[in-house]
């Protein structure tokens, strides 16, 4: 339990997706204008998240590892050369579905983030995820904390992004650097704050 | 057509470049520049994917149903990334593991995606070939750039080879330590997209608040 809870904190704040891996940066720069939105976003890749990695780690230990074919009768089958391909798969799978369904169940929700919802699928910070997942091994329950949390992670900075973006906007940003070129610039500063939280030892 | 031919080649390298204006796989440019050998075999990568997947998206263009392209998209841009993946364990499998995740991120790189859906969906094969090619030229200028200036001040070599013979080594450079960190990157990109902008004041966006100058009494 000690472990889960320390991989979760390290993954919200000294690994964060956003700012020290650099996953998900497309979206981070284009959809980090207005808060609500960036609240909208970040909600949905937390929940796309935390479905995907678990579920990614499943096919993984059933399918494609080596020798995890043995359940059918093929233990000397190894296909993990198939992951990139798969867990993409699941993720494209998985985003129609969860639209499908808030669709359905949960209409004021799916209007609130009906456009954001197919650009999740090709957010690197939820393919990223699921490679990290793979990766560094982790167990079932390992990978839903780290799903949960990295996702919260990347919630948390692309929505302190979009309230500096707010009030940058009203500063006096020499004609070269405005928009994209401050953007960046603020984005680095973020990151060198993150990056005190590395000395944390849980 | 060889002039448009040809502007389709130069044209992403500054004017319309996949980073600096069209905002697109930025992901990758800033995590694998610390060293230029890595910057390099990554860009030589974007480039044969972007190429190779606007051409079979071209070709296949108008046998896609549009309501599951994405997902036919993503099948053949992901087969080819297996491909490159496969490919670098065999023959470079040090750079294949400093690259780590990064290389199954080509798979969501926006550039791919993007130049398949916005020209690739609507252009016949061969031009489509020549605009990823030229659109991955441009990610790999400013990747090569940002490897530079970050593996010079950063270790004092290019490539590996001592240019600057640092102070650990026994020679004059004091290393810039930060400018390894994963934060210099952005401000790389961030100075990099000032002075192209300066150069080409065209690519200067728009104020959203106009500063008014109040006249003292």
């Amino acid at each position: 339990m000690e472990g889960l809870i320390s991989l979760a904190v390290k993954a919200v704040f000294v690994e964060n997706l956003a700012l020290s891996f650099f996953l998900g940066m497309c979206t981070f720069i284009a959809v980090s204008k207005k808060i609500s939105t960036a609240i909208g976003l970040g909600v949905s890749v937390m929940v796309v998240q935390a479905i995907t990695v678990p579920a990614n780690n499943l096919i993984l230990s059933y399918l494609l590892a080596p020798g995890a074919l043995a359940w059918a009768g093929f233990p000397d089958i190894d296909l993990t050369f198939l992951g990139l391909i798969s867990y993409i798969g699941v993720i494209a799978a998985l985003v129609q579905i969860l639209e499908m369904v808030l669709d359905k169940y949960f209409p004021p929700l799916y209007n609130a983030l009906g456009v954001y919802l197919p650009l999740i699928t090709v957010n690197c910070a939820i393919l990223g995820g699921s490679l990290f997942m793979v990766e560094r091994n982790y167990d079932f329950a390992e990978s839903l904390t780290y799903g949960v949390s990295s996702g919260f992670g990347w919630a948390l900075a692309i929505t302190a992004m979009a309230g500096v973006r707010e009030k940058l906007k009203y500063s006096d940003i020499p004609d070269g650097l405005q928009g994209l070129g401050i953007t960046f610039i603020t984005a680095g500063l973020m990151a060198m704050a993150f990056m005190s939280f590395s000395g944390v030892k849980l | 057509m060889a002039q448009t031919r040809k502007s389709q080649l130069v044209d992403p390298l500054i004017d319309n470049n996949p980073i600096t204006l069209q905002v697109l796989g930025i992901c990758s440019a800033l995590a694998v520049t610390s060293s230029l050998k890595v910057a390099l075999v990554m860009a030589i990568a974007v480039t044969l994917v972007t190429a190779f997947s606007s051409m079979f998206i071209s070709m296949l263009r108008n046998q896609i149903p549009s309501s599951i392209r994405i997902i036919v998209q993503m099948v053949i841009i992901a087969s080819l990334v297996i491909v490159v993946d496969q490919l670098l364990k065999a023959y470079a499998y040090e750079i294949s593991k400093t690259l780590s995740v990064f290389v199954g991120l080509i798979i969501t790189n926006c550039i791919v995606m993007g130049r398949a859906e916005a020209f690739a969906m609507s252009n016949p094969p061969v031009a489509s070939f020549v605009d990823g090619i030229g659109n991955g030229a441009g990610y790999g200028l400013i990747l090569m750039v940002v490897g530079v200036i970050r593996e010079l001040f950063g270790s004092g070599s290019l490539f590996g080879i001592t240019i600057l013979p640092t102070v650990n080594n026994g020679g004059w450079y004091v290393p810039n330590g930060l400018l390894l960190l994963p934060p210099s990157a952005f401000f790389v990109i961030g100075l990099l997209i000032w002075a192209i902008r300066t150069w080409k004041p065209g690519q200067v966006e728009e104020r959203e608040y106009k500063i008014q100058s109040v006249e003292a009494h």
